[in-house]
């Protein structure tokens, strides 16, 4: 891959999106869905969601188990008959759609297919601010946050300005600037598990950062960053939690 | 076992399990930016070159061994080393005839006096093939009459640099110079003086090379 | 203990390494100033056009690399310098001991290269009675310390300067002291010894030119310079794929790698070697050999994707930026290449049996690759290396060499059940039910997960479910 492979070409802004909700929202997160659903409407596009969507396939994916993760990731190429836009609000699983699923698909009969989706496929912050040109009005409280973007959003999607972009819209809101702002939280999936210790100090630090940034709350674009970094913050006893960013630009404009 | 290792490998190679693989092309067109004016040349090369700690001293061609004198003199350096046959040597030379300065030559192998050009030698001069802007390189072509260890071993360098030899970046000196059909046995590009980071990140000057790199710009 | 035997156990050390505060204050100090450092840099550089550059100059000597060894070898061969090939390090330790003997050699004089650290040369020199002595500050450190370098291009990283005023002075008498130019200098002056004594210069190439025959080494001490110029013979070791085709290949290169390394537009010295010292030449080593050493990258070369690991330059930016590697150290990785570099290349260099740990130590975060100059798709790699060593059929064979080690049939089976379940949308739904259903039974504790972290908690209805009553109510 080049840097001229690399540029991004926005689409119009469309009448009908589908939405990938991915499983972690599904189980752990589903107001961060509803709340991306809502922002969509409320910038006036129609959201289709397939009831039959599970998950991306990036676990096995990562995991090195490539037939299983082809086998479900073969179910939701199924999903998106219709050329509109595929959005997600997760970085990890936009990425696995948009890069991985090309290689995963490559030398297949779906190759075709798996490329025309990976194409239509875009990271929801991302496309709320470059394609919809959300404009918010902020509700709520005076607040500072911080915010964590997500490694896959910011190096698979390119969606890094995303987030901020949305949250300087708040009036309401400063957002303040964290140590290393580029650097993992330490999730990673089944990372986690496996170098469980690794991870661990790498979440430590990621939420001291967060801490001392002087933030008050902080928001994070994908909701593995949000189960590890806000778990911990719990487990911790932190007086800094996390919410997605989705939920949080819902509840204070909307 | 050398033979047969080369053979091995290189049928290795050859019969490679994956297709023949494609030859890409290269764009070198990031390497070559806006020619720039002589003027930014040399800011540039000075900026660079004393940002890692080289000295950069200006002087007019005519009188570039007066600006030597008055450097050998302000740091009371006497054993210098200079080239036999080279212009700067012979310039040099003559300049520093009636000074306390011991001119001393590289005319014999290393073998025959490495203790005392280790040990003795407080100085060295040599002339360069010219300079980089870009990163503030002098570009040495080490041979007989100025043999490699000259910008090496004595604690201070001093080279002369032709403010009319700079070239914009190292690509464009290579290339313009034809290199490639006429390298000798060793080039140096040297870019300040000799230096580690190795104790915790701190810069520490002269570790094996000289610690001090002093470039006499001549203006025509 | 075995250096095969030592890889193994990544875990006891990294869990050593991140109770180690000093350890953990070294590395984070050291690996922030390196990032700056980059950033600063390439800050008025077209970087990205550049590394696409780096990539495609790298990928095009891989596509020739028979040929241009060959060409390498011929240019060498006329310029005077002899070449040697070694299918593995043992064969290249032989060469170079053999090269040491006929010269009734009793000391070498190195400077940095880590295919010697690879091959483990110092101590096969050991063995026949020839002493080998670092002059790299930074590996002279490692040498007195007897550690391995933590780092490919500062081996000494992992020592602050009071740790190293105190090896220097139990080894070498020195002062104790916090000066580093004190510490310097002192070991400016055994070494200048050391220089002079040697018999044999030993050092690596950062790069081999294919259309001269050039070697170049590219440095800040200067010590690269004396150890192949002061004593009568110089060996040159190098990996087969460090050739390139073209000496204009070099500058992009050398911006590349000096910037991403240490944020330098360029280190103090490029040497460029093309021959030992002709009859009218005062100096310079009388003989130069160069050494090629396959040791598996023939293996990487085999398949289409792996390739893209020779590409690297060993700037080992990708270390200074993984946030893995700046926790645990370079250490922890028991290898000769740690980082991310490391865990791809040493699985083919020693196997997947001894480096099962290394591919999955990994949250594939993708700063690695972002930074990388020549473009290595290191997150893709890793996946990669993760799928070969849980490949089903072992039989089958595969360029990596013990792929399959890692399978295990529980987790065989977890991934299967999982795919069915998420292959049969039904099933999932129903699956999500009972899980909202009888969430107040999700388990508190989740091995090494609530260690540091609550445990998630499923929502009382799922999204799936929420929608389900949006239509309704809506329709």
């Amino acid at each position: 891959m080049t840097s001229s492979d690399r540029i991004k070409l926005y689409p119009a802004k469309p009448e009908k999106v589908y939405f990938f909700a991915t499983c972690l929202v599904d189980i752990i997160y589903p107001e961060a869905g509803l709340s991306g659903i809502e922002l969509l409407e409320h910038a006036g596009i129609e959201v289709i969601y397939p009831a039959d969507q599970t998950c991306c396939g990036q676990p096995p994916y990562s995991s090195g188990y490539i037939n299983e993760s082809r086998a479900v990731a073969t179910k939701q190429l199924a999903l998106f008959p219709e050329p509109w836009p595929i959005v997600v609000p997760a970085g990890s699983c936009a990425g696995m759609i948009h890069r991985h699923y090309p290689e995963l698909f490559a030398g297949t009969p779906l190759a075709e297919q798996a490329e025309q989706i990976a194409r239509r496929t875009w990271e929801l912050t991302d496309f709320l601010v470059n394609v919809c040109h959300l404009q918010l009005q902020d509700r709520g409280q005076p607040r500072r946050v911080a915010l964590h973007t997500s490694c896959t959003a910011r190096r698979e999607m390119g969606a890094a300005d995303a987030g901020p972009a949305l949250l300087r819209q708040l009036q309401q809101v400063e957002l303040v600037e964290q140590a290393r702002p580029t650097e993992c939280c330490g999730f990673g999936g089944t990372f986690a598990v496996r170098h469980a210790e690794v991870s661990g100090a790498m979440v430590e630090d990621k939420l001291q950062a967060l801490e001392d940034s002087g933030a008050e709350h902080f928001v994070t674009t994908d909701c593995g960053c949000l189960m590890n970094i806000d778990g911990h913050a719990e487990h911790k006893g932190s007086p800094v939690r996390g919410q997605h960013i989705l939920s949080f630009l819902k509840e204070r404009c909307l | 076992m050398s033979q047969e290792a080369r053979a091995r490998i290189l049928h290795h190679l050859r019969q490679r399990t994956d297709r023949a693989l494609s030859v890409p092309t290269s764009n070198f067109r990031v390497m070559t930016p806006d020619t720039p004016t002589r003027e930014q040349m040399l800011e540039r090369f000075e900026r660079c070159l004393t940002s890692v700690h080289g000295e950069v001293i200006h002087t007019p061609a005519a009188q570039w061994t007066d600006a030597l004198r008055d450097l050998l003199q302000a740091r009371q350096l006497k054993r210098l080393l200079l080239p036999a046959r080279h212009a700067v040597g012979v310039e040099a030379r003559a300049a520093l005839a009636d000074t306390e300065v011991e001119p001393m030559t590289y005319d014999r192998p290393i073998e025959d006096w490495q203790s005392e050009l280790f040990e003795k030698v407080e100085v060295s001069l040599t002339s360069t093939e010219g300079g980089i802007a870009e990163t503030g390189s002098l570009i040495l072509w080490p041979d007989a009459d100025q043999p490699r260890l000259m910008s090496l071993v004595p604690p201070i360098h001093i080279a002369v640099l032709d403010a009319d030899r700079l070239y914009p970046t190292f690509q464009e000196a290579m290339q313009r110079e034809h290199w490639a059909t006429r390298m000798p046995t060793n080039v140096l590009l040297i870019s300040g003086p000799s230096k580690t980071a190795d104790i915790e990140q701190t810069l520490a000057y002269g570790v094996h090379g000289p610690r001090e790199l002093i470039v006499l710009v001549r203006h025509p | 203990m075995s250096s095969q035997e030592a890889v193994r156990h990544f875990h006891p050390r990294a869990r050593d390494a991140l109770n180690n505060p000093r350890i953990r204050q070294n590395f984070r100090r050291a690996m922030d100033g390196l990032m700056q450092k980059r950033a600063t840099a390439l800050q008025d550089h077209d970087t990205e056009a550049l590394r696409d550059l780096g990539a495609a100059i790298r990928q095009r000597a891989l596509s020739q690399l028979p040929d241009l060894l060959e060409q390498l070898e011929a240019n060498c061969t006329r310029n005077g310098i002899q070449v040697h090939w070694a299918q593995d390090g043992d064969q290249a330790c032989q060469i170079i001991t053999d090269i040491c003997q006929q010269q009734g050699a009793r000391s070498v004089i190195k400077g940095k290269s880590m295919v010697s650290e690879e091959m483990e040369l110092n101590h096969h020199l050991a063995e026949v009675g020839i002493t080998a002595l670092e002059s790299d500050l930074g590996e002279y450190i490692v040498q007195l310390a007897e550690e391995t370098p933590s780092h490919i291009i500062m081996p000494a990283i992992h020592k602050n300067t009071e740790e190293i005023s105190e090896l220097l002075h139990d080894k070498t008498g020195t002062q104790r002291s916090q000066d580093v130019d004190y510490l310097t200098a002192s070991a400016r002056a055994q070494m200048r010894q050391a220089f002079q004594r040697a018999d044999v210069g030993l050092s690596g190439a950062n790069f081999a030119i294919a259309e001269t025959g050039t070697l170049c080494l590219v440095e800040n001490e200067g010590n690269g310079r004396m150890s192949t110029t002061v004593p009568p013979c110089h060996i040159a070791v190098t990996g087969i794929e460090k050739v390139v085709q073209h000496l204009a290949d070099v500058p992009p290169l050398l911006s590349l790698l000096t910037r991403s390394a240490t944020g330098q537009h360029i280190t103090t010295y490029l040497n460029m070697i093309t021959g030992p010292r002709k009859a009218e030449e005062q100096d310079g080593p009388q003989a130069v050999h160069l050494v090629l050493v396959d040791n598996g990258r023939s293996d990487i070369y085999q398949d289409d994707q792996l390739l893209d690991t020779l590409r690297c330059i060993r700037c080992g930016a990708c270390m200074n930026h993984c946030p893995v590697y700046t926790r645990v150290g370079g250490h922890t990785y028991g290898t000769t290449y740690p980082g991310p570099i490391g865990k791809i290349l040493m699985p083919h260099l020693l196997g997947l049996e001894d480096t099962r740990d290394l591919p999955s130590a990994s949250s594939l975060c993708g700063a690695c690759g972002e930074v990388c100059p020549v473009r290595i798709p290191i997150p893709e790699l890793l996946v990669r290396l993760r799928r070969e060593a849980v490949d089903g059929d072992s039989s089958r064979p595969s360029v990596v060499r013990g792929h399959g080690v890692k399978r295990h049939w529980t987790e065989v089976g977890v991934w299967r059940a999982w795919a069915w379940l998420n292959s049969h949308p039904r099933c999932y739904r129903a699956a999500l039910r009972l899980v909202m259903a009888l969430r107040f039974l999700s388990p508190r504790r989740l091995g090494g997960w609530t260690r540091y972290r609550k445990a998630p908690r499923p929502a009382a209805r799922s999204l799936h479910q929420h929608l389900l009553q949006r239509n309704r109510s809506s329709s």
